[in-house]
């Protein structure tokens, strides 16, 4: 009893300072609508978790972390190996921020479903555009902070991108490595971007969300045919929560302290199971043997740069980001209004698939990169044994062109090989013996012109082969004209 | 007091503070961003591209391509690895040469020659390029970038020391469009 009457005393000996109990009293009771007490309403909650682990969890990196170019590297091998646990700290950081990215887009996704932009709550939304791209301003930094050769290279693509900006594109280059090169001077800046610029900025605009969360209400579940207007909005949403409200704490709020924990325990498991990124090779530019690529949630943006057409690629480049911020900040004040239900919202539910579905398929691309050459497949990868069976000693050497001349790099021939060009195995049902020839030798369609490096005899040989791959049963392509010319 | 206009003492006095801060605040902002951009505006100074030597000239055999180092003329003592750069040399016929940035036109990843069928090869995106540096294929919009050389007392030089991208092109770097210019021939 008297322990308990000491408590008392103590707090409020503080609350009489501080002033907060009240504060914090209204807040936890407020009242929410009660359908948003719901499992749909967690995300939000779930991201802030995650966004402090990673402070949290930074801050433990940066005990131990350098951020010199000579030194990173050595300093995240140190990590992973020599300190205790810190492969688990490294894990847990790398994790959590794949867990944040994702969560943030989820929970943006729901909000749009919900119609949550929708007033008076626009400015919340354009709050939360931007801490979308702060995460992903995050990622990206801290990608680079994993000082490796993908980090080197990737710097390369980001000062190569910005390079293409009319006018200031060599000055912002400067700008973002820091000098002429990537070098010390780029990581120090990435090191403070990372760890004060955009953690900063993150702080302030996290707690003008949650305010305004807080200040706004929860957004209502919604309802098909409630329609939002301006003019009578806020007193319809008061009347909800009136009459239908529940406590915030603890009806509401129990459901985000555990699908929060469900979050952490989930990092946790998956920084023990799977371990901590990387780092890869050493960021030496010097070693030139490295397929450069980023961490998953850029892959379809690297996946975007391989399919744009030359001529289009920089003003896609340069205007298409600038467009798609631009929607997303436009969004509450063109729909500020209206159905909230998605059931009465076909194309927001359409947006919504199509971006969910090109972002996947893009991502599944980069992860494959169909488009580049298998740098190796020339030496490494052999030609099937059954195309080469019953040949004659000339496509013999055809079949030995075809892999000394590195063709193999970019034409699969059995499923091993490269995916830039065509599949090789059937080429001889779709190109004539003239065709070949000329397509050797001159390239196009995206291909080489190899007659420069092709003796005649190689040509020859190499054609000879390419007419041997077509299906037993098939014959091959001919030119139906010839055997008339000839005649 | 206060005036029929409205303008109190203390309101004028506290305007007259905020002008106050505005204007150091406006005299701090000039040393600050002459701090931030100096990236930008060390451009003047020299050794950002300076004539560096990539070696003996028996390193690069009439005919081939070869693989070359130097080290970044402007650097600091923490760049580590990062201040070597990697480019490639050609030798064209013994007293031609090419120097290629490592750096793809495409997204500045690193090509790889391949002897064998005489091309620069991207993992990237798979831009290619024909031993000359000119396009052959892919997604770059224009050839190789190509460092000014020079022979001096058997060895090779290039000016260089500044990464290459697609929108410097203008300035220092040239196309690989297998003309040259900036030759000087000293040895």
């Amino acid at each position: 009893m008297r322990a308990v009457r000491a408590i008392q005393r103590l707090s409020e000996w503080f609350d009489q300072r501080l002033q907060l109990g009240r504060s914090i009293r209204e807040v936890m009771e407020h009242p929410v609508p009660r359908q948003t007490a719901s499992w749909w309403y967690v995300f939000g909650s779930a991201a802030l978790t995650v966004f402090l682990f990673q402070i949290v969890t930074g801050i433990l990196l940066a005990l131990v972390y350098v951020p010199s170019a000579g030194e990173a590297w050595n300093s995240l091998q140190t990590l992973n190996h020599e300190i205790a646990l810190g492969w688990f700290i490294r894990a847990l950081h790398g994790w959590g921020s794949n867990f944040m990215l994702a969560i943030v887009l989820i929970h943006m996704v729901q909000v749009f479903f919900f119609g949550a932009y929708k007033f008076p709550r626009e400015l919340t939304w354009i709050v939360g555009v931007f801490l979308l791209l702060m995460t992903l301003g995050m990622a990206f930094t801290g990608q680079v902070l994993r000082f490796d050769q993908d980090a080197y290279w990737g710097l390369g693509i980001g000062a190569s991108i910005s390079s293409r900006v009319p006018m200031l594109g060599p000055a912002l280059v400067k700008l973002l490595l820091g000098g002429p090169i990537i070098a010390g001077a780029t990581l120090s800046r990435f090191f403070a971007l990372h760890v004060f610029v955009i953690p900063g900025l993150l702080l302030a605009f996290v707690g003008l969300h949650v305010l305004m969360v807080l200040k706004l209400g929860v957004n209502e579940w919604p309802m098909p045919g409630r329609i939002v207007r301006r003019a009578t909005y806020v007193r319809e949403y008061h009347e909800l929560t009136a009459t239908d409200g529940v406590p915030f704490v603890p009806n509401a709020i129990w459901k985000d302290i555990v699908f929060s924990g469900f979050i952490l325990l989930s990092i946790a498991v998956c920084a023990v199971l799977l371990g901590p990124f990387g780092p890869g090779g050493q960021p030496d530019p010097t070693i030139i043997q490295t397929a450069p690529r980023p961490d998953a949630f850029f892959l379809w943006i690297y996946a975007v740069l391989s399919f744009l057409p030359p001529a289009a690629e920089t003003p896609i480049l340069l205007i298409g980001p600038v467009i798609g911020i631009l929607v997303l900040l436009a969004l509450p004040f063109v729909a500020g209004e209206g159905e909230k239900s998605w059931k009465r919202r076909p194309i927001a539910v359409l947006v919504i698939l199509l971006a969910a579905v090109a972002l996947g398929t893009l991502t599944h691309l980069g992860e494959h990169t169909p488009w580049s050459p298998v740098m190796d497949a020339w030496s490494s990868q052999p030609i099937p044994a059954e195309y080469l069976k019953g040949r004659t000693p000339l496509e013999h050497q055809g079949a030995l062109v075809f892999q000394a001349k590195q063709c193999h790099n970019c034409h699969s021939l059995g499923g091993d090989g490269g995916k830039r060009g065509p599949s090789l195995d059937q080429v001889a049902l779709r190109l004539t013996p003239d065709q070949l020839i000329r397509q050797v030798i001159q390239g196009g369609g995206n291909m080489p012109a190899y007659g420069k490096n092709l003796s005649p005899a190689e040509t020859v040989a190499l054609v000879k082969f390419l007419e041997t791959l077509h299906p037993s049963g098939l014959a091959p392509a001919r030119d139906a004209s010839r055997s008339v010319a000839l005649r | 007091m206060t005036r029929p206009d409205g303008v109190t003492r203390r309101g004028f006095l506290m305007k007259i503070g905020l002008l106050f801060n505005g204007a150091v605040g406006m005299a701090l902002a000039v040393p600050v961003l002459r701090y931030v951009l100096s990236p930008v505006s060390r451009q003047q100074k020299s050794g950002y591209d300076s004539w560096l030597s990539l070696g003996a000239l028996d390193q690069f055999p009439a005919g081939q391509t070869r693989l070359a180092k130097y080290r970044n003329p402007v650097m600091n003592s923490w760049d580590g690895e990062t201040a070597d750069i990697a480019c490639w040399v050609r030798n064209v016929d013994g007293e031609k040469f090419q120097v290629f940035a490592i750096n793809c036109a495409h997204l500045g990843c690193p090509v790889r020659w391949f002897a064998q069928s005489n091309l620069f090869m991207c993992p990237c995106h798979g831009g290619a390029y024909y031993q000359d540096g000119s396009r052959a294929s892919g997604p770059p919009e224009r050839g190789l970038f190509e460092y000014p050389y020079k022979v001096e007392s058997g060895r090779l030089l290039i000016q260089a020391g500044e990464l290459p991208t697609p929108g410097r092109a203008a300035s220092g770097l040239r196309g690989g469009s297998g003309c040259v210019q900036f030759v000087q021939f000293n040895g």
